[in-house]
């Protein structure tokens, strides 16, 4: 462990060897469309499948008039063609099926379908009368919280600063699409060749959708080109897959079109979140409030967790965090690469960046002074926390120095802010097996979409063995191995890791005499002892900073990183190559968010005006400078037989604060609302060009 | 998929000889093709002239003669290119990708389609793909589109770089069809929508460009290119600017202009260009050069912010110019 290993697939990546889930060839397949609703809301009154049924190589049209009835229609997302009902626009309302994809596609077009128009709402509001308060939020939060008396301290601080920041509708855009083939058994048995972060939750729910005992549905998904949460659990394109398979009686493939992503794969919600913070002179907090308004479709609620993080973050003894939904005829958000942390940490650390300019302090200090000793919702210790070490080690490195300096037509400015993400894990089972010949094999239902996973547990796996990683092969993504947590959450690692030691040491143990000439096997479940340890009072979390310079164009407000430096608590790094990736990658995500990414609300259409990659712009090489990223060594005992905490999220945490208080820093202009464009700039540094 | 029909043009007169109608073009099919992926475009043929033979020529009176199927990258290469007209070379490098750019022809890239959302999507109205179905951009998601020349029925905007320093060096267009040949200045190829944005360009049907002619133009060489946009490469202008300026003892004798990413053709900016004549060559000329120009502007609902962003890139390009040896 701590080597930095290349990836153990890397050369069949490179070489194309490497067969993700679209690629897979079975005989006779069929090719099905998800036809996209032309309206925002309302009914589908009539389906003209005859007409379409004529064309060549056209095998079915499903849809709520003749769709196989499911078993179970709980997440109505996933409910395909059940009910007459079109809950946004593009929402699936049919689907053709034909020998090939252009036949589909022909179909597709040509299929003309009839709807009863109601009028629609997309629109997320503040003041939306319709918002009101869900039960929990993401994934079993307390909806609200509140200690102490916020309002009377919030009144009688000495300084206050009351803002409201604004985060828009963002999407998770994989490189590899969602994609799905399916094959029916002769013995009523499914399997799925599927784009996922985990083979278990696409098992378990495409069972109870179809009634079927979960054994009889076998996922495979060794290569994954990327989720950030899109693919943690199933999407329509595997319902469809499989029922279309169903009805015309051939294995079928479903390929999500990157348009079709914007309606069906999930989002990370818009949100509008107030901040109110309170503080003695010194910079001591009194109080703080987090009051969120977010949306979900009228289909599901998901209601994402973006105040949870100021739960912990900074000690106050007066605090309140509120989340309130509103359901709208628009997609269903989900999962996106730090749900809650990362549109949360924005506004809390562009707030902590105004206050600490109300009080002329230093960003760092103020937060160094208001760290808690104890968890502060909870009251317990934190197994580590270090972030107080990555303010000073960043700052160090940076060369932390505030204050905007011009060169010629550019303005410099730089920003710091906090990271964090919740050190956590589940149950996993795993195997491993011990070969006569010497090798080994660790199979476990783990997914590796693109961090590293599969070469980071190779090294857990040789550790415990004690053996060279060339000696040991670790399998992944298929229902057949062991059951085991999806790639999200940032538990991946520490899951499966757990798992992978806990059977790795066993056969270590059971082979000290030899192995026997047909090999030796060790299967374990890490159940008892993760039920163990959580019932340990302790707050465990990852902690990080972040520090960006800005260069900003005087003349048109066109805002480049000019340097960014990450420096990140988050235990022992297992594989310090792949860990630099997900950091940079997850920085990089973040640069996107704070000057890029956008989903375009259409209001008068319903859907996203700018719904393809053309239109919505993701950082391009130019966008990203050299990104500098380190981590403090933590020595935390009360995680996981690692030592580690996961890595895949706290990347993306904090970086849009960072560079909004950094353009602040060069232009004074505070922009509360991403992403940080020109024309959100240009007006206001018309002062500054000077072109008289 | 739609079937169509593909043939490679033998000669230019071949090509035009086998356009008929619902047939197109193909260059380096970066625009077109992704078109007929979307639907907006579903030609029943395409007549493939990528591979028609090309070169760039010294024309005699020291301008330059670039045929319609040079790639871009090679034009962005070529050696005189950049001497002579060195805002042509940083434009064309502005654009797209390297990838693309070596697939783009010259012809090709001056008959690109808007990237105004609403025209890339079937499912939704716009007078320049279905005359008379409405356009949504006047009151929905335009923020990047025109802010001069638009009218009621149309307010996109022309996508190409390299066409704004071909407008404001008085380049002109090579056309052949069937009946013949003409040459149109660049600055008359693309309309204004009016009444009739289906009609980018005065182009008639089975037209093909041939050729672009770039004059010599001595004060071409002190010239340059600013791409303002939100992403530093691969993205379309927010606004550019294209700017020539001739400077004796402290005076402009001659400057030329143009805008991209402001209105539905390249917009020469005719009124700058005359308040800069024989004006001194300081800021204040300069500004009010720009605010000459742009005092035609009529922005729409959310795109307010390109008219300083113009005015302060007009500003910047040209003193730049200005204080170079």
């Amino acid at each position: 462990m701590s080597l930095p290993l290349d990836r153990v697939e890397g050369r069949e990546k490179v070489a194309g060897e490497a067969k993700y889930a679209y690629e897979y060839e079975l005989e006779g397949i069929a090719y099905a469309i998800g036809v996209s609703a032309t309206i925002a809301r309302g009914e589908v009154v009539s389906v003209a499948a005859d007409e379409v049924l004529r064309l060549p190589g056209v095998l079915a049209v499903i849809w709520h008039g003749n769709a196989p009835k499911l078993a179970d229609t709980e997440d109505a997302e996933l409910a395909l063609f059940q009910t007459p009902r079109v809950a946004y626009r593009n929402h699936w309302v049919a689907a053709v099926v034909a020998d090939t994809y252009e036949a589909a596609q022909d179909a597709e077009r040509a299929l003309r379908i009839e709807y009863a128009i109601e009028e629609h709402d997309v629109v997320l509001r503040e003041d939306d009368p319709k918002l009101y308060t869900p039960e929990k939020v993401n994934p079993n939060f307390p909806t609200d919280t509140f200690d102490g008396e916020f309002d009377a301290a919030f009144a009688a601080a000495p300084v206050s600063i009351d803002r409201t920041y604004r985060t828009p509708t963002v999407h998770n855009h994989p490189m590899e699409p969602h994609a799905t083939l399916a094959a029916w058994g002769g013995d009523g048995g499914l399997t799925l060749y599927d784009s996922n972060q985990g083979v278990r939750p696409v098992r378990q729910t495409v069972a109870k959708v179809f009634g079927l005992e979960p054994e009889r549905v076998r996922v495979i998904a060794p290569h994954v080109g990327g989720g950030f949460g899109s693919k943690g659990t199933p999407r329509p394109n595997v319902i469809l897959a499989a029922m279309a398979a169903q009805v015309v009686g051939r294995p079928t493939k479903v390929a999500v079109t990157r348009q079709q992503m914007f309606a069906v794969t999930g989002y990370r919600t818009p949100t509008i979140q107030r901040l109110r913070l309170g503080a003695e002179r010194d910079g001591t907090l009194t109080a703080i409030a987090h009051d969120v308004a977010e949306q979900s479709s009228t289909l599901k609620e998901f209601a994402e967790q973006t105040a949870v993080p100021t739960r912990m973050m900074y000690a106050a003894p007066n605090r309140r965090t509120t989340h309130r939904l509103v359901r709208l005829d628009v997609p269903t958000p989900s999962w996106m690469r730090a749900p809650g942390e990362c549109p949360g940490m924005f506004a809390l650390e562009c707030a902590l960046d105004e206050l600490a300019r109300e009080l002329s302090l230093d960003p760092i200090e103020l937060r160094v002074r208001n760290e808690p000793e104890l968890d502060p919702e909870s009251g317990n210790r934190f197994s580590s926390r270090n972030l107080v070490a990555c303010l000073r080690e960043g700052a160090d490195r940076f060369g932390w120095k505030q204050g905007p300096r011009r060169e010629g037509r550019t303005l410099f400015g730089t920003g710091v802010a906090s990271s964090t993400y919740p050190a956590r894990r589940v149950a996993s089972e795993a195997l491993a097996r011990a070969n006569a010949d010497g090798t080994y094999v660790v199979r476990i239902a783990a997914a590796d979409i693109g961090t590293g996973a599969r070469t980071a547990l190779t090294q857990i796996a040789a550790d415990a063995l004690e053996a060279p990683v060339e000696l040991v092969r670790v399998e992944i993504g298929d229902t057949d191995y062991p059951p085991a947590m999806l790639a999200g959450g940032s538990m991946g690692l520490t899951s499966w890791g757990s798992a992978v030691v806990k059977a790795c040491r066993a056969l270590h143990a059971r082979i000290a005499d030899g192995v026997p000439a047909d090999g030796v096997e060790c299967r374990v479940d890490t159940a008892e002892e993760i039920e163990g340890q959580q019932r340990e009072p302790l707050a465990r979390h990852a902690f990080g900073a972040q520090f960006v310079e800005v260069a900003v164009d005087v003349d048109t407000g066109e805002v480049r990183v000019a340097r960014a430096t990450g420096v990140f608590a988050c235990g022992r790094i297992v594989n310090p190559k792949t860990a630099r990736s997900q950091f940079i990658g997850g920085m990089t995500m973040g640069i996107g968010m704070a000057l890029h990414e956008e989903s375009r609300v259409d209001a008068r259409f319903g859907d996203y005006a700018n719904h393809d990659l053309a239109g919505y712009h993701v950082p391009v090489n130019a966008d990203i400078p050299e990104i500098n990223v380190s981590w403090i060594d933590e020595d935390d005992l009360h995680l996981n037989p690692m030592g580690a905490k996961g890595i895949g999220e706290i990347g993306i945490v904090g970086t849009a604060a960072a560079i909004a208080n950094a353009v602040f820093d060069a232009t004074g202009l505070r922009i509360r609302d991403l992403p940080i464009t020109p024309a959100k700039l240009v007006e206001g540094l018309i002062s500054v060009s000077a072109h008289r | 998929m739609r079937e169509f029909e593909y043939t490679r043009a033998r000669d230019e007169a071949a090509a035009v000889a086998e356009i008929g109608d619902g047939a197109r073009f193909l260059g380096g099919g970066t625009n077109l093709v992704d078109l007929m992926k979307l639907g907006v475009e579903t030609p029943v043929r395409l007549v493939d002239v990528r591979r028609l033979p090309g070169s760039i020529a010294d024309t005699a009176d020291g301008g330059l003669r670039i045929d319609a199927s040079v790639p871009n990258s090679i034009v962005a290469a070529d050696r005189r290119v950049r001497e002579r007209y060195p805002a042509v070379a940083r434009a064309l490098l502005s654009g797209a990708s390297g990838q693309l750019r070596n697939l783009a022809t010259t012809g090709g890239n001056l008959l690109q389609r808007t990237r105004c959302v609403y025209f890339m999507d079937p499912t939704k109205p716009c007078n320049k793909r279905e005359p008379g179905s409405g356009c949504p951009a006047r009151d929905g998601d335009h923020a990047n589109l025109a802010i001069l020349g638009w009218s009621e029925s149309c307010v996109a905007t022309h996508p190409s770089d390299f066409a704004v320093p071909l407008v404001a060096f008085d380049a002109r267009v090579h056309l052949r069809s069937a009946s013949g040949a003409r040459v149109v200045p660049l600055d008359e190829l693309h309309r204004l929508p009016g009444d009739e944005p289906h009609r980018d360009t005065v182009l008639e049907p089975g037209e093909l460009i041939t050729a672009v002619e770039l004059p010599a133009l001595a004060l071409a060489r002190r010239s340059a290119y600013r791409k303002v946009r939100e992403r530093a490469s691969f993205s379309f202008a927010v606004v550019s600017v294209a700017a020539a300026l001739d400077v004796v003892d402290g005076t402009v004798r001659e400057a030329r202009l143009a805008l991209g990413g402001v209105a539905h053709k390249p917009w020469r900016c005719r009124a700058a260009e005359e308040v800069l004549r024989d004006a001194p060559a300081t800021a204040a000329s300069f500004a009010r050069a720009a605010d000459a120009e742009l005092a035609a502007a009529r922005p729409l609902r959310d795109n307010g912010y390109k008219v300083p962003i113009a005015r302060n890139a007009i500003c910047t390009l040209l003193a730049g110019l200005a204080a170079r040896p």
